[in-house]
């Protein structure tokens, strides 16, 4: 089958984790039928963000940290855009850090796809917010020293209402993943563990591929065994959609984005001009 | 006639209460007036006051005179009696201080007694308004009315408000009738009473604005509550961002995906969004920032008056790329220039910062009420039958201006726009000779947004001898400044800028160079208007006159100035 959204070649590693999930992405977005001008994606700065130009879709290629806010502005102004955010860990957890907290509890209508290489990949090989205890790197001589930062924890103690771990070599468990995260309503946060082959010399993909297993999960809107998972890490790493219970979003919040999308609203001054007269 | 009033008080004994019912009462009546707010950077205590001035015509600024001194306690009386004129009259509570034994200007006013005894303290200040309209020889049925519209639906309370403005009457009206009485003027004719603040905001919204993104930040906020008010009602959405970073940059996204947008803050609330500030100057996204100065380094005085950003906002942003830079000048200019702002925006696809200050935005003034019919509102987007496909959003052309389509317009196109150098389709690139390409269809922007620069506005003398350089909100100080220079005898012309960037050149070019004495007069302390001019045209300034404590000018001290130089 063609698909509609694959575009051109990537200035990426050879054998880089961020294929598949380009992959997983064409292909769920295929599968849910959009057109490429239906879909947004809204992106930072590194390697995981250049995903806009590799794909056919709109792209808001913004600033590093910087992917959540413009795609809440663009989501706002035409609901009718599926609007992604597609971006690294240190894009989002680090740089972006505010906007990732604040954004779960707006809850916009986004679907947040983190590429987790656990290491700064395109500014070459500095540690990330997740990078792991103990990592080298050219400026962390001795060893990272800091605890990782914990995506799916935070998220859920903020609130999101989607909350899932993927890991890029189990592509077709990530294509349907990110199906359900697309179609979730409201702020759906997709950490997708993503070896970087040039510069995470720890976490590669047979240190995860040892690692990552697939729970039995009784239910998905049971809070506090989506936290117990969210926290597992080390010798077993967990994957699937952890949370999965929908709350008022924030377009719901707003009724003049329920109706029409603002861009649709026709407009001329002179009709406006009575409310000026609140200040006679 | 002119009079003029100053009410002073602590934070949150509700000054503005008392000016706003006056000031609309007045306004109402017919009479031209101007109200403006000194305050400190506190919800509690202190001092604040506020002036307003009454005239039959325009009275551009306040001025230090006062004729009736409504003292809420007595730091207001100690601060404020040296500027009492001599047959001015001191409104004051005989319960919370006394006056001595020699003035004989006092009116005293048992305020709060009586406002407890009408339903409670905080009315306060409805019956000092009592008092002030004895004084002044209006009745109180227009103030009775606006009550009742300022409370509808809160009966008791208009009611209990009612009581207390006649109370005050007429317990000041058995000590003074009518100690200022004013002339009667055409109260047929229907005035607005508003702020710069809610002034911005409704062009703004009358410009099409559908999102505005910010950061609360003195003086700024006022535009953002306007607006907020107004987002129930009207296809606008208000978001309180997580800071200035994220404001700038939903905005940016608002405007890509189609609606016309927003952001306002202050220098500090600025200076965080100059990163994306360069990013709509790189992706070439129409954006409308308001920068209502503040007095900084840092945060400076939050509260306070000052022109100190311009230097700042021409030059912001890393990286080269063409920006236009607007300001708020008279209340009435500024409804239709920040329409103008919007409208540049769009055409060219480029930021456009606004400069206002606090000493606009908390400026109330009587006014005509605008034409919204004057108002433009085109969004320049490319048709489907002109554009090339694939879609290409920064195709090179001979204006550099490319033609802008939206996200998901044209089914089978895609728009995508990037803060790495990119080639015509959006896409990032690398060879030089790409981004010399693109580097120059950007700048190319630059001579054509010159072109739409307004000329600085000419006032006074037709052969001045002295020309006086200015920007921004004082354009009414120093309105006031030339016709007293005038009228001693002092051929004097001021030019007046409201568009700043690209600077405009023409009327300085044949002005400047001919004039035996020029002055600058800027509420700054490097005379940032006057180093512009400098940079553009080569021609320096003889004098700046400059002010950085915080206040606005009083068109005394700039007449003093000038005269400094003879007759
Ligand atoms: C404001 C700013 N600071 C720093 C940089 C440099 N920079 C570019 S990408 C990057 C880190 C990228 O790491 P991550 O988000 O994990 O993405 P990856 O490249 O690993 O996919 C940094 C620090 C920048 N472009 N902008
Ligand atoms: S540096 Fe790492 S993340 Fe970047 S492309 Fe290469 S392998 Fe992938």
């Amino acid at each position: 089958m063609v698909n509609n959204f694959m575009l051109g070649e990537t200035a990426w590693c050879p054998g880089c984790g961020n294929f598949s999930i380009r992959e997983a992405l064409a292909e769920a977005l295929d599968e849910l039928e959009y057109k490429p001008h239906e879909v947004l994606i809204c992106s930072g700065i590194g390697q995981a963000a250049k995903i806009p130009h590799y794909l056919k879709v709109n792209g808001f290629n913004g600033l590093h940290g910087r992917a959540l806010p413009p795609a809440i502005g663009a989501r706002i102004a035409n609901t009718r855009l599926k609007v992604i955010v597609e971006s690294g860990d240190g894009d989002s957890y680090g740089e972006g850090g505010n906007h990732f907290i604040h954004n779960i509890r707006r809850n916009p209508d986004i679907a947040h796809f983190v590429h987790n290489n656990q290491v700064y990949g395109l500014t070459k090989g500095q540690a990330s917010p997740t990078s792991d205890p103990g990592m080298k790197t050219g400026i962390q001589v001795s060893g990272v020293v800091h605890p990782a930062f914990n995506p799916l924890l935070t998220a859920l103690a903020m609130g999101a209402g989607f909350v899932a771990r993927c890991f890029s070599g189990e592509k077709e468990h990530l294509k349907e993943t990110m199906k359900k995260a697309l179609e979730f309503s409201g702020y759906a946060l997709v950490d997708i563990l993503q070896p970087c082959v040039s510069f995470n010399k720890v976490n590669t993909f047979g240190w995860y591929r040892k690692r990552v297993f697939f729970p039995e999960l009784n239910a998905l809107d049971d809070w506090s065994q989506a936290v117990k998972l969210s926290l597992q890490w080390g010798e077993k790493i967990p994957l699937g959609i952890f949370y999965n219970k929908p709350r008022p979003t924030f377009e719901s919040s707003q009724k003049v984005l329920t109706g029409k999308a603002l861009i649709d609203i026709p407009f001329e001054p002179k009709e406006l001009s009575k409310i000026q007269e609140e200040f006679i | 006639m002119d009079v003029n009033i100053l009410v002073g008080g602590a934070a949150g004994q509700g000054m503005d209460t008392v000016m706003n019912l006056l000031g609309k009462t007045l306004v109402r009546h017919g009479y031209e007036i101007i109200y403006t707010k000194d305050y400190m950077s506190r919800v509690r205590g202190g001092h604040n006051f506020s002036r307003l001035r009454i005239a039959a015509q325009t009275p551009w600024t306040p001025v230090n005179m006062i004729d009736i001194l409504v003292a809420l306690n007595e730091e207001t009386y100690l601060n404020h009696i040296s500027n009492l004129s001599p047959t001015g009259r001191i409104i004051f509570d005989p319960d919370s201080f006394s006056l001595p034994a020699e003035e004989r200007r006092g009116l005293p006013v048992e305020l709060l007694k009586l406002a407890k005894e009408h339903g409670g303290p905080v009315m306060a200040n409805t019956v000092a308004v009592g008092a002030l309209l004895v004084m002044i020889g209006l009745e109180t049925g227009t103030t009775e009315k606006l009550l009742e519209e300022f409370f509808a639906g809160k009966e008791g309370i208009a009611e209990e408000n009612i009581n207390a403005l006649k109370a005050g009457y007429k317990s000041a009206s058995r000590k003074c009738d009518a100690c200022f009485d004013l002339p009667a003027v055409k109260s047929d004719v229907k005035k607005l009473f508003i702020e710069g603040n809610q002034i911005l905001g409704m062009s703004a919204l009358a410009s099409g604005c559908r999102f505005l993104s910010a950061y609360p930040m003195t003086p700024s906020t006022g535009i953002m509550n306007y607006l907020a008010s107004k987002s129930g009602e009207l296809p606008l959405v208000v978001e309180q961002a997580e800071d200035e970073i994220a404001a700038i940059n939903m905005a940016l996204g608002a405007s890509y995906a189609g609606v016309r947008a927003l952001t306002v803050t202050s220098g500090g609330g600025f200076s965080l969004m100059v990163e994306g500030l360069s990013l709509a100057g790189m992706t070439e996204t129409p954006l409308v920032i308001i920068v209502a100065m503040r007095p900084g380094p840092a945060t400076g005085l939050p509260t306070r008056t000052e022109q100190g950003d311009l230097s700042f906002v021409v030059s912001a942003g890393h990286g080269e790329f063409p920006r236009a830079v607007l300001s708020a000048t008279s209340h009435e200019d500024a409804f239709y220039r920040l329409n103008k702002a919007f409208d540049l925006a769009d055409r060219f696809q480029v930021p456009v910062i606004f400069l206002s200050d606090q000493n606009f935005a908390d400026t109330h003034r009587s006014l005509e009420p605008f034409d919204f019919g004057r108002l433009t509102y085109n969004r320049y987007l490319v048709e489907e039958n002109e554009i090339n496909k694939p879609y290409k959003r920064y195709e090179i052309t001979e204006s550099g201006i490319s033609p802008r389509a939206l996200p998901g317009q044209y089914p089978g196109e895609v728009v995508l726009i990037d803060s790495d150098e990119h080639d015509e389709k959006g896409n990032i690139i690398e060879d030089a000779k790409t981004r010399n390409l693109m580097v120059e269809k950007r700048m190319r922007k630059l001579a054509l947004l010159a072109d739409e620069m307004d000329e600085p506005d000419l006032y006074g003398d037709t052969q001045p001898e002295r020309l006086i350089l200015g920007w921004g909100s004082t354009y009414g100080v120093l309105r006031e400044a030339v016709d007293a220079l005038s009228a001693a005898g002092i051929k004097t012309a001021m030019l007046h800028f409201s568009d700043l960037w690209p600077l405009p050149r023409r009327r300085l070019m044949s002005l400047l160079p001919h004039v035996k004495k020029s002055y600058c007069v800027e509420n700054n302390a490097g005379g940032q208007l006057a180093a512009l001019v400098r940079k553009e045209t080569g021609i320096p300034v003889n004098r700046l006159i400059l002010k950085y404590d915080g206040r606005s000018f009083m068109p005394d001290e700039i007449v003093r100035e000038v005269e400094r130089d003879g007759k």
